[in-house]
């Protein structure tokens, strides 16, 4: 009896044990929690790692909050199908088919992260416009960017917000079996945990946003830009 | 099989190589480390998921620990603790909730809070 399908790609992300807890301020969380303040029981999605600092400053001030990790989400080998020549490729109709599955409309404030600096490129268009369905109109979504300055290496962390403008960033390792995807996926080998997969400049992060409202640029100074976009 | 102490009389306990389909219900707290799917109903009690248990059921109970796999929506009058190798896709309403550093969720969490007397 198998109960949970895919289930092996839900655990593959951890938080690398004895790395120092870092912290930084974000511009961009400042203004949303001042837009956000006065405002009770809003609905928030979180789309980094599990993070119970996160749950508990939310649930704390009567909001409700969506956990959903779609980096690791994204490493389920279910996820992945033969493309013409046999290589196996992630497919997005079926990552949004059990992934980002909400009603339209549904959510005041999408935590985003940086998780399109480390989603597969072929996942990235799609998930934009499923997360504009998903958020209110007026509804906020809050992305970091790396800039080029960062390099290729630039860790890929889990973010736990702590304050109303800090956050405390932990760096996220895979487990080995996840370190590669499914077996001839082609995927680039990863050391130890998520690898940048592109850098964008601000015209590229226009056009990932260009459906939404209004974008925000906030530069931070270790090398992140953080966007602040509304539907 | 031996479950940790709860501290508690009666605990009731299933154990890891038990597969259980359909309802359950009960006026006594459980521990289970096996296998269900359906539901689980035990209102004034409490359930406890071991790390071996996969459940595939909503649940509904006083209090809910999970160390295992749970799929459904929990509902708990009292608290929910999800351990560190908890893995847990569904909704969970409660009115206390405690998650360690390591635990998956995926899904809503919606803590309604009372004023105690």
């Amino acid at each position: 009896m198998k109960f949970f399908r895919g289930s092996s790609g839900m655990e593959t992300a951890v938080p690398a044990p004895g790395v120092p807890k870092l912290t930084r301020r974000s511009s961009g969380l400042g203004e949303l929690t001042r837009t956000w303040d006065a405002a009770e029981n809003f609905c928030v999605l979180d789309l980094g790692s599990t993070s119970p600092a996160n749950i508990r400053h939310f649930t704390g001030r009567g909001h409700k909050i969506y956990s959903e990790d779609l980096l690791t989400a994204s490493t389920d080998p279910a996820m992945f199908t033969p493309d013409e020549s046999g290589a196996l490729v992630l497919d997005s109709r079926k990552f949004l088919a059990d992934n980002l599955v909400y009603p339209a409309a549904h959510f005041d404030v999408i935590l985003c992260w940086n998780l399109p600096d480390y989603l597969d490129e072929s996942l990235v268009k799609p998930v934009v416009g499923r997360l504009w369905s998903v958020l209110k109109p007026g509804g906020m979504l809050l992305a970091f960017f790396h800039t080029r300055d960062a390099g290729p290496d630039a860790p890929c962390y889990r973010f736990h917000v702590i304050g109303a403008d800090t956050l405390e960033m932990t760096r996220i390792v895979l487990r080995p079996e996840a370190r590669r995807g499914p077996a001839s996926t082609g995927r680039s080998p990863v050391a130890d945990g998520f690898q940048l997969q592109r850098v964008f400049n601000n015209r590229h992060i226009e056009n990932l946003f260009r459906d939404f409202a209004s974008i925000k640029f906030f530069l931070a100074r270790d090398n992140v830009r953080e966007v602040l976009v509304v539907r | 099989m031996s479950a940790p102490s709860t501290g508690l009389a009666q605990t009731a306990q299933i154990g890891k190589s038990v597969v259980i389909k359909g309802e359950l219900s009960g006026s006594e707290d459980l521990y289970l480390d096996g296998q269900v799917e359906g539901s689980i109903t035990l209102k004034g009690n409490s359930l406890t998921v071991g790390p071996n248990g996969q459940v595939k059921a909503s649940v509904e109970a006083k209090g809910i620990v999970v160390q295992g796999k749970l799929e459904g929506n929990i509902q708990a009058s009292d608290r929910v603790d999800l351990r560190k190798s908890a893995v847990v896709t569904g909704d969970i309403t409660t009115q206390r909730i405690s998650i360690e550093e390591g635990a998956f969720l995926k899904g809503k969490i919606d803590v309604h809070r009372t004023d105690g007397k």
